[in-house]
């Protein structure tokens, strides 16, 4: 609807209240459990369902168009660097996918300012960080004015 | 003083703040680092940047790499290639500016961990098409983001931010910005040197065809909600192409791409019967828009118009035809890790109607229109252009600074520049980082400083619709409806129906004419005047009521756009009836409007094209 949160799975830990782009995630007062306050601002986009340590949200596609009994599930492994896709049609056939999701370990990225700083008149030139280095040709190209 | 008047204020102090951590933001965070090593660089955002901005979701390409290693374009291509599909009209000079650097970001993705599809024979990067290579970016925005925080001196997630702020010492110059945490209900006021605007596009301005659960489905995401436009667009920065909006025709009801059925899979289009139909509308099309038709590749635009044509012919719906393609193994995977990738909304249609194009040739539709700045459309910010060779009337400052001082843009945000998409938004971001480190050190001493009365005032006007709730809410029994409030969801119904019925939205199929332009001008006063009256319930509903407020901004701007443009530029994304041809004596130009916010008058004039590439 189009997420929603299985009540028995849930604990209330709050990663999809804290990941949602939406901000539609939010913890049921009553039942100290998540839910999905406002379906008609969901994208579907799966970072909750993603981020889920308890696998407890899942999807139900949009009522306006989209029959009953379907499923599409993930699995994403970070540490694996792995995401596992499983969907049922509506008419039960099964189609599985896995895809990688990320080539160096997370944390790794080195920060912008761990590079040697730049001269002041590298900041007054129209190269961009790394450049033209990473570019990897010779030079950045340029137009003349006109 | 009103009920909530005794939230905290918290203050942030900045060298640059970036409004928005999506693909722009992250971008313009990584390079104001690396240039301004002591500088504080702040990142404000109303989600998450994990997972914010158009690529929450991941994406499965690249859309804008030139591949220079290989010569395989030039920047020079890019920029013919954007200004064919935008009917003639692109500022070449800040196009050829993300063209020439783009690549440098493509390398520093892969070489962070993006993993980027590569073509076993050559080694190279994976082809889509000529300007789009293939990624696994289930975890793309992850992987900027990573970067971006280690960039960042501080990152403020869940933090809306509502106005931005004006210097108090001079005129025209921007000092800050102000917003709320949808969380603990703080107000913040950032005081910043510089700010780069890299906030999100327009969905939702105009009626989406689905309408109940299915209303979030969107094909751009419900939380962009044109920020990128209010916030310039309010302390008088100019805009430019806002009538520029973009239809975009997908794959019916979840919106999933077709880039890569296109150009990878080799998949095509036909009517109900089995037919061709792109030729059929030739000569009506080259009759509204000249030789415009015969440019290759033929404009997005002008695709839309011939399925339109089609579908009111009563020869729909419009298929893709899959079944060919999807006895391959190989491009059968594709075609689903492609949706998995970035609308797995699609994925969960096509299981729910039992839809395997293997077996069934998929329905297309065309969308309700979006306004946006990235994709193949180009309305935002009129932006000053690279120093080292735009021409004069196109620098009056630092490269992507707006026409308000120190405040710059990139992404969504910045108008003229269309096909950037992710690779090109990140790059933008960069160009505006950069040129913000030397903005603020090149200020020395002569520092911005914030009005306590105008952020005090603010802070009264954030909070309003919370007390209105308060106060209103009292007087009825239950339920939704009250004399005294309208919920948020309500405004924006309201405004999806005005710009759908008057400003050109599906109900008309995208026509207008001036009447109706006008009499949706008088709508759209009436519900300006009915703004103060939101009603927000909890601090989620107060970021709708900012959302609405902001999306409100950019019709007005989108509504004064297509009224001053007295021609049908761009069918297939909208036709004004009264000017049904392209208009190349009179309308090759841009069009340019400031909100005057000290009378609250607009203005709208013509800027000349500078064709700088041949």
């Amino acid at each position: 609807m189009p997420t929603f949160v299985y009540m028995t799975r849930c604990d209330g830990c709050g990663e999809c209240v804290d990941i949602c782009p939406s901000d539609i995630m939010h913890i049921d007062k009553t039942y100290r459990r998540a839910y999905n306050l406002e379906p008609n601002f969901c994208w579907e986009c799966y970072s909750c369902v993603k981020a889920c340590p308890q696998h407890a949200i899942d999807v139900r596609g949009y009522a306006d168009f989209a029959p009953l009994g379907h499923s599409v599930r993930v699995l994403r492994e970070e540490e694996k660097r792995i995401i596992s896709w499983k969907l049922k049609f509506r008419d039960g056939r099964e189609k599985n996918f896995v895809s990688p999701i990320r080539t160096t370990p997370w944390g790794s990225i080195k920060p912008p300012s761990d590079y040697e700083a730049p001269g002041p008149d590298a900041l007054k030139a129209q190269e961009l960080s790394h450049e033209p280095g990473s570019l990897h040709i010779d030079a950045l190209p340029a137009l003349s004015p006109q | 003083m009103g009920l909530f008047a005794s939230r905290r204020t918290v203050f942030v102090d900045s060298d640059i703040l970036v409004i928005g951590g999506g693909f722009s933001g992250c971008g313009a965070t990584y390079e104001s680092r690396y240039w301004g090593r002591d500088l504080k660089v702040v990142v404000v955002e109303k989600a998450n940047i994990e997972r914010s901005g158009a690529v929450a979701q991941g994406l499965y390409a690249i859309n804008c790499y030139m591949g220079m290693q290989w010569d395989e374009n030039q920047p020079e291509d890019h920029v013919r290639y954007a200004r064919n599909d935008l009917m003639g009209l692109v500022r070449e000079d800040l196009g050829y500016d993300i063209a020439r650097h783009v690549d440098s970001s493509v390398h520093m993705f892969e070489e962070w961990g993006l993993p980027i599809m590569k073509d076993e024979e050559t080694g190279r990067y994976q082809r889509e098409g000529k300007w789009q290579i293939m990624i696994h970016g289930e975890s793309y925005k992850p992987i900027i983001a990573e970067a971006a925080r280690k960039a960042a001196t501080e990152v403020y997630n869940r933090i809306m931010v509502t106005h931005l702020l004006m210097d108090k010492t001079r005129p025209n110059r921007v000092s800050g910005a102000v917003g709320f945490s949808v969380r603990n209900g703080n107000f913040y006021v950032f005081r910043a040197k510089a700010v780069i605007v890299a906030a999100g596009g327009a969905s939702h301005i105009f009626k989406p065809h689905s309408v109940g659960e299915g209303m979030g489905r969107t094909w751009y995401a419900p939380w962009s909600s044109a920020s990128a436009y209010a916030l310039p667009i309010q302390v008088g920065a100019k805009m430019t192409q806002m009538e520029n909006r973009i239809v975009l025709t997908r794959f019916k009801d979840g919106y999933g791409p077709v880039g890569a059925y296109f150009l990878h899979l080799k998949t095509y289009t036909e009517n109900a019967y089995g037919n061709d139909y792109e030729a059929t509308w030739y000569d009506s099309i080259k009759e509204m828009v000249g030789d415009y038709v015969d440019h290759q590749p033929v404009p997005t635009c002008l695709r839309n118009h011939a399925f339109l044509e089609e579908v009111k012919a009563g020869r729909g719906p419009i298929r893709m035809v899959t079944k060919e393609a999807f006895r391959n193994p190989h491009k059968e995977q594709v075609g689903w890790e492609n949706f998995l990738g970035m609308t797995i909304g699609q994925a969960v249609v096509w299981a729910s109607q039992n839809i395997d194009p293997k077996e069934i040739n998929p329905e297309l539709v065309m969308s309700e229109p979006y306004v946006m700045g990235s994709h193949a459309t180009c309305s935002g910010a009129w932006a000053s252009g690279p120093e080292d060779y735009a021409p004069s009337d196109y620098q009056w400052g630092y490269n992507r600074m707006m026409t308000v001082e120190g405040l710059f843009g990139a992404g969504d945000t910045i108008g003229g520049t269309a096909h950037k998409f992710s690779s090109g938004s990140f790059t933008e971001g960069r160009i505006a980082g950069k040129a913000a480190v030397r903005y603020v050190k090149d200020l020395g001493g002569d520092q911005p400083r914030v009005d306590e009365t105008e952020y005090e005032n603010l802070k009264t006007t954030v909070y309003q619709p919370m007390e209105n709730y308060e106060v209103g809410r009292n007087e009825i029994v239950a339920g939704t409806v009250s004399p005294s409030y309208l919920l948020p969801i309500q405004g924006l119904q309201r405004l999806e129906k005005i710009m759908d019925e008057y400003v050109g939205g599906t109900s008309t199929n995208y026509l207008t004419n001036e009447p109706m332009l006008t009499r949706g001008m008088e709508l759209l006063d009436m519900l300006k005047e009915d703004l103060p009256h939101l009603g927000a319930e909890d601090l989620h509903q107060l970021q709708r009521v900012w959302e609405l407020q902001h999306r409100v901004w950019a019709s007005e701007s989108v509504t004064r756009h297509t009224m001053f443009r007295e021609e049908t530029r761009w069918p297939g994304y909208y036709y004004r009836a009264d000017h049904p041809n392209l208009d190349d004596t009179d309308w090759h130009c841009f069009t340019l409007s400031r909100y005057n916010p000290g009378t609250g008058e607009w203005a709208m004039e013509k800027a000349p094209v500078h064709h700088i590439i041949d």
